[in-house]
């Protein structure tokens, strides 16, 4: 085999997303010679795509926003799921991470007053997401890489991790590949950052670019991590439905934050019939309340379109099932008759932008067609809530790869704060683990031709499957089977195919050479898209019960015993994926107290606290 | 459905040449999405960069029927039935395969800029930066920016004379004008812009202010305030005097 280059840093970050960004910021300033490897050009990872804007209790307009009821909502949004220190970690720490962006040069919104400002969105309490515009994951992936540039981190760009080196039961580096060459290289480090992001690209309709391949998954499961909540998978509900292409391609939940209303083909506003008792409490049941608080009324409660996502999600299957759906088989989404074609566009401009070139439909006048799209990963790598590190020693992950921090269901907002708190402890996490052990990284040489030899032999191939219609057929199989709403058949269904698939995956054939070869990157990241997509059936199997985004019409409603357990998936001795329920630890006494506080408990006892 | 003639450029750095790809195109679809259904069904090996195909992005820009744009955005409707799509790599940076050109010596270009250094002193008590929306109004345009780099491609100075040792290009004007008119920055860029980026060699013709798909006034709001500050700091007469005047007082 033709001599492999080395490279070697202190610690390698797999992804250039706002998580991998902002955790190599911080492994640099802690002094460790740095690596960031993207799949990408830098500044065109998913992060840009993020819309609505950063979930952060700064209290900018509204000032009784603290980090006690960010958390709680969080916990709530998340069915109680959410690992609870990691919940409390990102409710204290969110806002400084946000400020911290600014005085990295982002430039955010302003309030009146000239603070940054702060936007409504569903199952946060108060406005709380601070924003620019309609763009602000752009404005945040932008800051930290021109911050990032500077901090003297090596980024090694188009270039796309395969697999994981362990020396002992220790991480000690990796392999990967240049797109542009197709040649392999080893990176050498005592630590690796995972920050991948989660795998959309396994189902059909989704929000997700071809990036989202799970490869972190994938490689951390082979390296012996476990797979955690990994039957917890986000549809947003508001993706474009039309025109075909385009289908699936998000619509920010910005529109409804702004006003936006939710309406079925009888010109029904529906979501007024889909409040669950957990939120009942809290949110506005008649259309004269809902527009109370949009105009600003305090004591008015939340309209019911801003319920969380797996809520409005399931209302619009509903609709569309019952016959109630628009003509390209979702619901309208109407902000023209709620606020002018001026404010829509300031307040919105990209949204405007994508409905007129894409759909040609002008969002200031008539109302867009939405539908839900496989948007996010609750689950990932189960990591210690503090340092990030994941069961593999050295082997840290943060951002959507991660799992816990978001439970059943994540809110809107808080993946852009996930990524900058959970991106500077793992940081952090992984600089204590190289301060704290004495050892030199060894490579074995034998895992790294066996990695090399795995992904040529798809080029090497006389002849064999087709990798874009085998993912196709992945994403069809996901699609119907493990959708919004499973059942033990469907899965069960699901889980056979996805043999074959694995089957399929062994005679897969790439065309061409090594040189930038879509077709062979495709092949090598179905892999990784199997591999997750097995761990999100057998978990969601596993689950009887149907919480947040996991739905299971053989299994309706909560089950208290199953808010004992998180379910775990893991590799085998003899290479097959077990899934385990592990019981989850007691919450701290306090944390728990918080969460179960009325909120006008809350609210009172947080002013009490301010007055003091 | 109709069959669609497309022009597809293959090759690599050492050369190569259009070739014929007949295709279904359905309605609706964008050129990016011909692309794909080309890939998949009949060149998998076809090198293309793309990402969010919402122009968020700005990773799939080449030139079509001559002209550059995001193919994400770009709809086959556009084009009557019978044309043939011509589809080219940008022309000013080298070709890498097919589609996909090195487009590196921009993130060079980033990293010469000073970066964002902040008035710390203008915190309130809390700890917060008070700015007005209508302060940062000019700035937020320019950090619209997606990085396509049509803007770079069309610019005569890189594309035609390819003088990218001396011009920093459309991209690193607005970016550089984005941290000069932020109301916290306090770093001085003005010597940098004419003596390192070259404000001089743009002869304002606007053509990437025409091509950005994000509508950003290049021309008027970046480049053309950055130039008649370089002219207000090094060739005023007048100023030139009163900074002279002023500095034997001190």
């Amino acid at each position: 085999m033709a001599e492999i280059e080395i490279i070697e840093h202190d610690v390698i970050v797999v992804g250039a997303g706002g998580a991998g960004l902002r955790a190599a910021i911080q492994c640099s300033s802690r002094g460790l010679s740095t690596g960031l490897v993207c799949k990408s050009l830098l500044g065109k990872a998913h992060t840009v795509m993020a819309e609505g804007g950063v979930a952060a209790a700064l209290g900018n307009v509204d000032e009784r926003d603290d980090w006690k009821v960010h958390f709680r909502d969080t916990m709530r949004g998340g069915k109680f799921l959410n690992l609870w220190r990691m919940a409390e970690l990102h409710a204290k720490q969110a806002p400084d991470r946000v400020r911290e962006l600014e005085e990295w040069g982002a430039v955010f919104d302003r309030t009146q007053s000239g603070l940054i400002n702060q936007r409504n969105f569903g199952g946060h309490r108060y406005p709380r997401l601070a924003h620019v515009g309609d763009r602000t994951g752009l404005e945040m992936i932008r800051t930290l890489q021109d911050y990032g540039v500077h901090q003297g981190i090596e980024v090694y760009m188009e270039c796309t991790a395969l697999d994981l080196l362990k020396d002992g039961d220790k991480i000690s580096g990796m392999v990967a590949m240049w797109r542009e060459t197709g040649r392999f290289v080893t990176f050498k480090a005592k630590a690796i950052i995972l920050a991948t992001g989660g795998a959309g690209k396994a189902w059909k309709i989704t929000s997700n670019s071809w990036e989202y391949t799970g490869d972190g998954y994938a490689m951390a499961y082979e390296a012996g991590a476990e797979l955690m909540d990994m039957e917890f998978t986000q549809f947003h509900p508001t993706g474009m439905v039309w025109p075909p292409s385009v289908r699936g391609t998000l619509v920010t939940e910005g529109v409804r934050g702004d006003g936006g209303i939710l309406i079925n083909s009888q010109g029904k506003r529906f979501m007024f019939d889909y409040i669950p008792d957990l939120y009942a409490p809290e949110t506005a049941d008649t259309e004269e309340e809902a527009a109370r608080w949009l105009d600003g009324d305090k004591s008015a409660r939340r309209p019911p379109e801003l319920l969380t996502r797996d809520v409005v999600a399931r209302a619009i299957r509903q609709e569309v099932k019952d016959r109630r759906g628009s003509p390209h088989g979702g619901a309208f989404l109407d902000i023209a008759s709620r606020r002018s074609a001026d404010d829509i566009k300031r307040k919105l401009p990209s949204m405007y932008h994508q409905f007129k070139v894409l759909a040609e439909l002008d969002i200031t006048k008539e109302p867009m067609e939405v539908g839900p799209t496989l948007h996010y990963f609750m689950g990932g790598i189960r990591v210690d809530s503090d340092s990030q590190m994941s069961t593999v020693p050295g082997l840290f992950a943060c951002g959507e790869c991660s799992g816990g921090m978001h439970g059943a269901n994540r809110l809107g907002g808080n993946s852009l704060s996930d990524l900058l708190v959970f991106g500077k402890l793992a940081g952090d996490g992984a600089a204590d683990y190289i301060s704290g052990t004495n050892f030199s990284a060894l490579i074995n040489q034998e895992e790294v031709e066996s990695i090399v030899r795995a992904g040529t032999q798809i080029l090497n191939r006389e002849s064999g499957k087709n990798p874009y219609l085998l993912h196709e057929e992945l994403q069809e199989a996901m699609q119907d089977k493990v959708g919004i709403v499973r059942s033990n058949e469907l899965l069960t269904e699901g889980i056979k195919q996805l043999d074959e698939f694995k089957e399929a995956y062994k005679q897969v054939k790439a065309d061409g050479a090594s040189q930038f070869n879509p077709g062979w990157h495709e092949a090598l990241s179905l892999r990784n898209l199997i591999i997750t997509a097995e761990a999100v059936a057998k978990s969601a199997l596993m689950r009887e019960e149907s919480r947040g985004a996991h739905s299971r019409i053989d299994f309706p409603g909560e089950q208290d015993e199953w808010l004992k357990y998180n379910i775990v998936a893991s590799k085998n001795g003899d290479g097959s994926m077990s899934t385990k329920k592990i019981e989850r630890e007691r919450p701290d006494s306090e944390l728990e107290r918080i969460a179960n506080l009325t909120i006008e408990e809350l609210e009172k006892e947080v002013e009490s606290e301010r007055n003091k | 459905m109709a069959l669609r003639n497309f022009k597809l450029f293959r090759g690599d750095k050492s050369g190569g040449q259009m070739e014929n790809y007949q295709i279904e195109v359905d309605k609706g679809m964008v050129v990016l999405d011909v692309i794909h259904r080309i890939q998949a069904e009949q060149a998998n090996d076809l090198a293309v960069r793309w990402n969010c195909k919402a122009g968020k992005c700005g990773s799939c820009s080449v030139e079509i029927n001559g002209k550059p744009k995001l193919s994400c955005m770009t709809r086959m409707n556009e084009y009557s039935a019978e044309d043939t799509i011509y589809v080219r790599p940008i022309r000013t940076f080298p070709v890498i395969k097919d589609l996909v050109t090195d487009v590196s010596w921009n993130y060079e270009q980033n990293k010469r800029i000073t970066p964002f250094t902040p008035d710390t002193k203008q915190k309130n008590k809390n700890g917060d930066y008070v700015m007005m929306q209508e302060d940062v109004d000019r700035i937020q345009e320019f950090r619209k920016c997606i990085e396509c780099y049509l803007c770079q491609d069309v610019c005569h100075i890189l594309r035609d004379h390819n003088k990218k040792d001396k011009f920093v290009g459309p991209r690193f004007m607005i970016r550089i004008a984005s941290l000069d008119m932020h109301p916290l920055d306090t770093a001085d860029r003005i010597t940098s812009v004419k003596e390192d980026f070259g404000s001089g060699m743009c002869n304002i013709t606007r053509c990437c202010t025409d091509v950005c798909p994000e509508d950003i006034q290049i021309t008027d709001n970046a480049i053309i305030p950055l130039k008649e500050r370089v002219v207000d700091k090094f060739y005023d007469p007048f100023l030139w005097l009163w900074r002279k005047f002023l500095k034997r007082n001190k």
